[in-house]
């Protein structure tokens, strides 16, 4: 129930950051006034991210230690163990979790301490005297290595929601006979409309539809 | 027809086991499975050796006594049906089959294919008793129950208790068979009086078996051979929750 109670914010924070995200395709205009705001909501900035970060540990913490005891339930294993129902994504939350928090790290590393790529120290502020996060998520996924990996994070963070988007309704006993497969095709939906959102950023700056506002 | 079992044989809890391979040939496809393993133990008898131990009481689906995997599924290939309802017409002639044993912690290995499912008895136990007027039959409007919650309840009534669910949780979790006995009795006007101990009861014993805990993966209404839904599993969580709540406001 934490696990599914902490999922449904991590789900929350996830659309809200592909909508935030995608405003890069409006221009960088409205990218750097929409981080500008971001920064500007100061220490509110700083107890969402707290809240955030505890959230995310919360769920880590619980599902390892239910992994854990998943794991013991069953000390001897099948010699031969067919699946009838149960999907690959749900049986592996576990490692498409701790994949996807790798990921969580590099990303944070990428664009937010901004340390992989010293081109970003290069950047100058933009014509309004903003930081000029458009043509640093451009620069960023012109590396061709970093686009892959955020595709392949995204990857998994989608397989992981196929499953997650849909469980919490069971789990919090949200559901009845009726609804269960609804929502199960609902998440599944949900879960690679964001896949198709967020991989589209990358994707576009590769395919050059996206270029940076100033040349370093 | 013709197969190649691989059945697991092991001599008693501590000794390690193996899959040992047996031919069962002139098989006709219309033997059930367990009639298909009794051939196989009569020729192992006649020469000399350990049949192989496996259990079985009704033969008809209804007892909840038979617990095989075979090739990795509870109860085998055909669901929703137990182990005793499943034809020899399933496989293909010359396929080899795979046959091991229910496998959870609290599912100790007894013998071969025999495991202890008692810890499912004493999940039962631990839900307590049900406060009921003895004597002679009440007067049958005297309790009007829906007829929604008649049928659901006797859906949930359909638990046979066989264990496959745990069996082919990838996380060996109870909850299935803990949401069935939970809910047949939350749906009925008998079952009010203790709905908020028993739950709460019956989910620590759950838990102190050593079960895992539930995924949502599904597996397990795949498998049972009495269709019970998954849909109970959310209602057990919804029972547990208000459950919590009552005992925490100390009602």
């Amino acid at each position: 129930m934490i696990v599914a109670v902490t999922g449904v914010v991590l789900i929350a924070f996830v659309i809200g950051h592909l909508l935030g995200n995608l405003q890069i395709f409006l221009g960088p205009d409205w990218v750097n006034s929409y981080a500008e705001h971001l920064r500007a909501l100061g220490p509110l900035l700083w107890i969402i991210r707290a809240f955030l970060l505890v959230n995310l540990l919360v769920h880590i913490f619980f599902t390892i230690s239910l992994a854990i005891e998943n794991r013991r339930a069953r000390p001897v294993h099948y010699t031969k163990k067919d699946y009838v129902k149960a999907t690959f994504a749900s049986r592996s939350m576990a490692l498409s979790g701790l994949i996807v928090l790798a990921f969580i790290l590099y990303h944070l590393a990428h664009f937010t301490v901004r340390v992989t790529d010293p081109r970003f120290l290069l950047l100058k502020a933009d014509p309004l005297n903003r930081y000029d996060v458009y043509s640093m998520m451009v620069y960023g996924f012109q590396n061709p290595y970093a686009s892959a990996f955020y595709v392949i994070g995204l990857f998994l963070l989608t397989l992981h929601l196929t499953h997650g988007t849909s469980s919490f309704f069971q789990s919090l006993g949200l559901n009845d006979q009726k609804l269960t497969p609804r929502l199960a095709a609902a998440g599944r939906i949900l879960a690679w409309l964001i896949f198709v959102g967020y991989t589209s950023i990358p994707v576009a700056v590769l395919l050059h539809l996206l270029k940076p506002a100033q040349q370093l | 027809m013709k197969f190649k079992l691989k059945v697991w044989r092991q001599k008693d809890p501590k000794t390690k086991g193996k899959l040992v391979t047996y031919e069962a040939s002139d098989v006709s496809p219309n033997t059930s499975f367990l009639e298909m393993l009794d051939a196989v133990n009569e020729r192992l008898v006649l020469g000399g050796e350990e049949p192989i131990a496996f259990d079985s009481d009704c033969r008809e689906g209804i007892c909840g006594t038979c617990s095989l995997t075979i090739n990795g599924e509870a109860h085998g290939p055909d669901h929703p049906g137990a182990a005793c309802e499943l034809y020899m017409r399933r496989f293909k002639d010359g396929a080899t089959i795979v046959v091991e044993p229910f496998r959870a912690k609290p599912f100790p290995l007894i013998k071969d294919l025999v495991v202890d499912r008692r810890a499912l008895d004493r999940i039962v136990q631990a839900g307590g008793f049900v406060a009921a007027r003895a004597g002679s039959a009440p007067e049958a409007n005297s309790t009007p129950i829906p007829k929604q919650n008649a049928d659901r309840a006797m859906e949930a009534a359909a638990c046979i208790g066989c264990g496959a669910c745990a069996a082919a949780c990838p996380n060996a979790s109870a909850m299935l068979f803990t949401a069935a006995k939970v809910s047949h009795l939350a749906f009925l006007p008998q079952g009010q009086p203790e709905r908020t101990r028993r739950v709460l009861k019956m989910v620590t014993a759950m838990d102190g078996e050593g079960f895992g805990n539930c995924t949502n993966t599904y597996e397990c209404e795949a498998v049972c051979p009495a269709k019970i839904s998954a849909s109970l599993i959310a209602k057990l969580n919804r029972e547990y929750a208000v459950a919590s709540l009552r005992q925490e406001a100390g009602d």
